[in-house]
C-alpha cells in the first residue's frame, strides 16, 4: 500500500513549510464559504483536513491511478461512429474513484458539496495525481472549468452546475482553440447567435479540446457579428447533447488516456456566462491562468515519476562492477534532477499560495459590502498588487515547471540507458507525457512573453526587494543572498540595456531575461526553506552556484546585443520554402 | 427495497509485513509488535454492502470486537459510508477463540435487531479459520452462503450470489435473512470519501474520550472524570459522532460462554520451520522433463 503523498518528503515539507493556517485563516474566515456537517471546527482542524486529503489523494494515486496507466496509455480511449466517445474503462474506474472520494470538487465551496480546499493544496493534489498518470491530471486538474462557472456565470447556472461538479457526475472541457485560432484566441470563429427569443446556439468547429466529450463544455465563441478581434468574443456554457459532436479524436505522442477532440458544434442550444465581450479578456485569461498552475504541478509530477525511475536504477543497475549512480556523470545528472524538480516546486508552490492570497482577497472585495473605507481602499491596493506578481509568476511557474520536467524525462530515459528506449520501463511513456507540458495552456515561447512583462516593468524587483532585506543568522546563507543580490543586479542591467535597443529585441531576449529573474526568486525562495532544515541549505547551495554562471552567461549575451535572427532572418534562416515545398 | 446490513469488521495485525518479534512465547500473535491494520476481506465484505445500501437503499451498521483501539477500524467504516458502528469491548471477551466470538457477535447482532443481511470478511489474516461467519451463522439460525464472489441480485426476499468453489463457481439462492463471507476477489473497496473523512475524524468511542481525559488530569480518579465525560458523549452523540461502545451486559452473554473461559481451542504446539537446504534439481526441457517434473509435484502434493 503506497501512499505519493506521505512517500514524498519535499511535498511534505512544504506543507510544513508554507503557513497552511493563514492560507486556512483567509479561505474559512474572511470568506464563508458555506457549511456543512464536514466544516472545520477550527484552523488547526482545517490544516489537518487538507493534510488528511492529501493522504487520501496519495493513497488513491498510488493504488488505484498507478497500476491503470500503462494500459491505458497503450490502448487509449475510443470515438463511436455517432460521435460520442468511450472513455477507456480503467479511466471511467479512476473517475468513479475519485468522484466516491469526494474529490472532484476540491476548491468549490460546501454550499455546492466542494471540499474548499485552497489551491495551493489543489496544486499539490494535481502534483501527486499527475505522478501517478499524467494523462488523468487533464481530468482530476479541468476543476478550473467549474472554478470559472463559479467566478462568473448566473447563480441559476451555478446552483445547477456545480453540485453535479462535486459529486462527480460529469466533467468539463474549455473549448477555446480552432483550426485558425491556436496560440492567437483571438482569431476564435465559432459563432454565436439569438434567435427572437434570446435563446443562444453555437455553430461551428473546434479543435485540439482536451476532454471535448465531457458533459460540460465552456465555449469561446463569437457573439458580435462583424467583429475580428478578443473583444467580440464572449463565453458559453453548453452540455453534451446531440448537437454537439466528436468527429476525431486525435492520436497523440503522450497523455493517451486523456481524449483530445475535434468537435462540431450544430445550432447546440447555450447559455452565456457572465456578460457579453467579456469572454476573452475577463473569463478566459482567469481561467487559464488557474490552468497554468495545473499545467506546472503536471509537469511536477510526470518529473517526480521519471526521477524516481532513474534514481532506482541507477541504484541497482550494476556496470563496470558498481552500480552505474557511482559513475560521476550518473550521479550528477541524478542529483540535478532532484534538485531542478525542488526548485520548480518552490516556484509552483509559491505561485499557487499568492494565487490564493489572491482570489480570497478578491472575492472579499466583491462580498463583503460592508469593509470599511479604510481596508476597503487597502484591499484594493493589495489586490493590484497581488495581480501585477501573480501575472508574472504563473507564466513564469508554467514555462519553468514544464521545461523542467522535459529535461528531467529526456535525463531518466538517459540513465536508463537502451532499457529506457524500450518499453519495458515508464520512462518512455514519462518522455511521451512530458512534451505536451511546454505546449498546452500556452507555449513556453507565450509564457516567456507573458512572464517578461512582469520582469521588464518593475514586479520583479518589487518581488525580489522584500527577501533581499532580510538577514540569515548562517554565514552559508548569507554569502548564498550575496551571490543572489549581485544576480539581480546583472538582471537589472540587462532590463535597462534592452530598453535601450528596439521593442523587439525585449521580445528576443524573453527567454534570457526571464530564465535569469527566475535564477534569483527560485534562489531566494530556497534560502527561506533552507532556514529550517539542512539538506535544503546543501540543494540551495548547489542551486545558486550551477545557475549563477548561467546567469551571468545570458545577461552577458543580452548586453552583447545580438539582433542577428531577426535582421538576417532570410540569409540565416536557410532559403525560403518554394511552394512544392509547403505541399 | 431497501435492505439492513450488518458488516463484522475485525482490526488484526498486518502479517504482510512480518518481524522475528510477530509471535509470542505461548504460540500467540504478538499484537504490539505489527501494525494494525483494517482485515482486508472485512474491507470487501464492508464494499458489498455499500453496493447493496447503493443499489437498493437501506442502512449499514458495522460492529468489531476487540480493544478499545478497535475503534480504529470502526471509523474507517464510518470514512467510507457506514451509518452505524458499534465497538463491542470488554476484558472479559479478551482471549475467545472462533466459537466465543461468534457467541458473542450473535448475541450482538441479536441485540441490534433486524438484519437482512449479515457479512463477514472470508477469513481473518492473523487466525485465517474462516470460522467466525460460518459459526455466527449456525448461532443466529440463518442459511450461510460462503466463498461469495459476486452478488447476482436480491428479488422478492431472496438473494442470488456467485460462490467460488476452489476450481469453479456456483450459483445460489437463499432466503433474507442471511449470513454470507465475501472474498477478497469479490470487490475493490471503495476509497474513503474526503467529506466524511473530514466529519468522522472527529468521532470516538468512550475509552477513547475517557483516555483523553485521563491524560488532561492525570491525577483524577475515574469517578472523579464521569461528569466530564457524559458531558463529552452527549456532546458527541448530538453531533453523531459517539462510537457506541457495548459490553458483555449489553448484549446480554452469558459470561462462561465469553473469553478464555468460552474457549476451548489450546495452541498444542507452534512449529517454527526454517527451510535451510538449498537443493534444487534439474529437469530437461522436454515434454518428458516436464512430465516427470509434474508427476513429482503431484507426488509431494504440490499440485492436485
Amino acid at each position: 500500500m503506497g501512499n505519493y503523498f506521505l512517500d514524498n518528503e519535499d511535498i511534505q515539507f512544504l506543507f510544513r513549510h508554507f503557513d497552511m493556517k493563514e492560507l486556512a485563516r483567509i479561505q474559512e474566515l474572511e470568506t464563508f464559504n458555506g457549511d456543512a456537517d464536514y466544516v472545520p471546527v477550527d484552523l488547526d482542524d482545517a490544516v489537518d483536513n487538507y493534510w488528511r486529503v492529501l493522504e487520501l489523494v496519495g493513497d488513491i494515486a498510488a493504488n488505484v491511478l498507478a497500476p491503470h496507466a500503462a494500459k491505458i496509455d497503450e490502448e487509449g480511449n475510443r470515438l463511436n461512429p455517432d460521435g460520442t466517445v468511450t472513455l477507456h474503462p480503467l479511466v471511467q474506474e479512476n473517475l468513479r474513484r475519485m468522484a466516491q472520494a469526494d474529490l472532484m470538487g476540491f476548491t468549490l465551496p460546501r454550499k455546492y458539496g466542494g471540499l474548499n480546499c485552497p489551491n495551493l493544496v489543489y496544486t499539490m493534489a494535481t502534483e501527486i495525481v499527475s505522478r501517478a498518470d499524467a494523462s488523468f491530471m487533464n481530468l482530476f486538474g479541468l476543476q478550473g472549468i467549474a472554478e470559472t462557472i463559479y467566478a462568473f456565470a448566473s447563480e441559476e447556472i451555478k446552483d445547477e452546475v456545480l453540485p453535479r461538479f462535486c459529486r462527480g457526475e460529469v466533467t468539463g472541457a474549455m473549448v477555446l482553440t480552432e483550426p485558425d485560432a491556436g496560440s492567437d484566441l483571438q482569431a476564435v470563429r465559432l459563432r454565436a447567435f439569438q434567435d427572437e427569443t434570446g435563446q443562444w446556439y453555437l455553430n461551428g468547429v473546434k479543435r485540439f479540446i482536451t476532454n471535448g466529450c465531457g458533459e460540460i463544455l465552456l465555449v469561446l465563441a463569437r457573439s458580435e457579428p462583424g467583429t475580428t478581434d478578443g473583444r467580440g468574443l464572449s463565453l458559453f456554457l453548453t452540455e453534451r447533447s446531440e448537437r454537439v459532436k466528436v468527429r476525431h479524436l486525435e492520436h497523440k505522442l503522450g497523455i493517451h488516456g486523456s481524449p483530445t477532440c475535434e468537435l462540431v458544434f450544430d445550432n447546440a442550444p447555450a447559455r452565456l456566462i457572465g456578460e457579453r465581450q467579456r469572454g476573452l479578456v475577463t473569463y478566459v485569461f482567469a481561467l487559464m491562468n488557474g490552468a497554468r498552475v495545473g499545467i506546472a504541478a503536471q509537469s511536477l509530477g510526470i518529473a517526480e515519476a521519471a526521477y524516481r525511475l532513474a534514481r532506482n536504477y541507477a541504484h541497482a543497475r550494476q556496470q563496470f562492477g558498481g552500480p552505474i549512480e557511482r559513475l560521476p556523470a550518473v550521479a550528477e545528472m541524478i542529483t540535478d534532477m532532484k534538485i531542478a524538480i525542488e526548485a520548480a516546486r518552490a516556484l509552483t508552490y509559491y505561485t499557487s499560495m499568492i494565487c490564493d492570497q489572491e482570489n480570497n482577497n478578491n472575492r472579499i472585495l466583491e462580498w463583503k459590502k460592508d469593509l470599511s473605507a479604510e481596508e476597503a481602499k487597502q484591499r484594493k491596493q493589495l489586490a493590484r498588487s497581488l495581480k501585477r506578481i501573480n501575472a508574472m509568476l504563473t507564466p513564469m511557474s508554467k514555462y519553468y515547471a514544464s521545461e523542467m520536467c522535459n529535461r528531467v524525462a529526456y535525463d531518466a530515459l538517459q540513465v536508463l540507458g537502451g532499457s529506457g528506449y524500450m518499453k519495458d520501463y515508464a520512462a518512455e511513456r514519462y518522455l511521451r507525457d512530458a512534451r505536451i507540458t511546454t505546449i498546452y495552456e500556452g507555449t513556453s515561447q507565450l509564457q516567456i512573453v507573458a512572464a517578461v512583462r512582469g520582469v521588464s516593468s518593475g514586479a520583479f524587483e518589487t518581488l525580489v526587494a522584500e527577501w533581499e532585506a532580510r538577514s540569515y543568522d548562517d554565514p552559508l546563507l548569507r554569502d548564498l543572498q550575496q551571490m543572489l543580490l549581485g544576480g539581480r543586479n546583472r538582471v537589472v542591467e540587462a532590463i535597462q540595456a534592452v530598453k535601450q535597443k528596439p521593442a523587439s529585441y525585449l521580445d528576443l531576449s524573453g527567454r534570457r531575461l526571464v530564465d535569469s529573474a527566475i535564477v534569483v526568486i527560485v534562489g531566494h525562495l530556497l534560502l527561506d526553506q533552507a532556514r529550517t532544515n539542512e539538506r535544503k541549505k546543501r540543494v540551495a547551495r548547489r542551486f545558486i552556484t550551477t545557475q549563477m554562471p548561467l546567469l551571468q552567461a545570458w545577461c552577458q549575451q543580452i548586453l552583447a546585443g545580438d539582433m542577428t535572427p531577426l535582421e538576417e532572418y532570410e540569409l540565416l534562416a536557410g532559403p525560403v520554402p518554394t511552394a512544392d515545398q509547403l505541399g | 427495497m431497501p435492505y439492513e446490513c450488518v458488516v463484522c469488521v475485525k482490526q488484526v495485525p498486518d502479517t504482510a509485513n512480518i518481524t522475528a518479534e510477530a509471535m509470542k512465547e505461548d504460540g500467540t500473535v504478538n499484537r504490539a509488535a505489527l501494525p494494525a491494520i483494517f482485515n482486508p476481506e472485512d474491507l470487501n465484505a464492508l464494499e458489498m454492502a455499500l453496493e447493496i445500501r447503493d443499489r437498493y437503499g437501506g442502512r449499514i451498521t458495522a460492529i468489531s470486537m476487540g480493544p478499545p483501539k478497535a475503534a480504529e477500524v470502526l471509523r474507517e467504516c464510518l470514512y467510507r459510508g457506514a451509518d452505524r458502528v458499534i465497538l463491542l469491548t470488554d476484558r472479559r471477551a479478551a482471549a475467545s477463540d472462533t466459537l466465543a466470538t461468534s457467541y458473542i457477535l450473535s448475541q450482538a447482532i441479536r441485540t441490534i435487531g433486524r438484519y437482512d443481511i449479515v457479512l463477514c470478511g472470508r477469513q481473518a489474516i492473523d487466525g485465517d479459520t474462516a470460522q467466525v461467519g460460518p459459526q455466527l451463522a449456525e448461532k443466529l439460525g440463518l442459511p450461510q452462503i460462503t466463498y461469495l464472489e459476486a452478488l447476482l441480485g436480491i428479488e422478492n426476499g431472496r438473494i442470488r450470489v456467485r460462490r467460488n468453489t476452489g476450481h469453479g463457481w456456483e450459483v445460489l439462492e437463499s432466503p433474507l435473512p442471511v449470513l454470507v463471507t465475501v472474498m477478497g476477489t469479490a470487490n475493490q473497496p471503495r476509497p474513503r470519501s474526503a467529506k466524511r473523512l473530514m466529519r468522522f475524524k472527529r468521532a470516538k468511542s468512550r475509552s477513547e474520550l475517557l483516555a483523553e481525559l485521563k491524560a488532561q488530569n492525570p491525577q483524577a480518579s475515574e469517578a472523579e472524570l464521569q461528569p466530564a465525560l457524559q458531558a463529552r458523549m452527549q456532546q458527541l452523540e448530538d453531533q453523531g459522532l459517539l462510537i457506541e461502545e457495548w459490553d458483555l451486559e449489553r448484549i446480554g452473554a452469558d459470561l462462561s460462554r465469553c473469553g478464555a473461559t468460552g474457549s476451548p481451542t489450546k495452541v498444542w504446539r507452534v512449529q517454527s520451520i526454517v527451510l535451510s537446504r538449498k537443493v534444487y534439481k534439474q529437469y530437461p526441457p522436454t515434454e518428458e522433463g516436464v512430465r516427470e517434473l509434474v508427476h513429482e509435484l503431484i507426488m509431494d502434493r504440490i499440485l492436485g
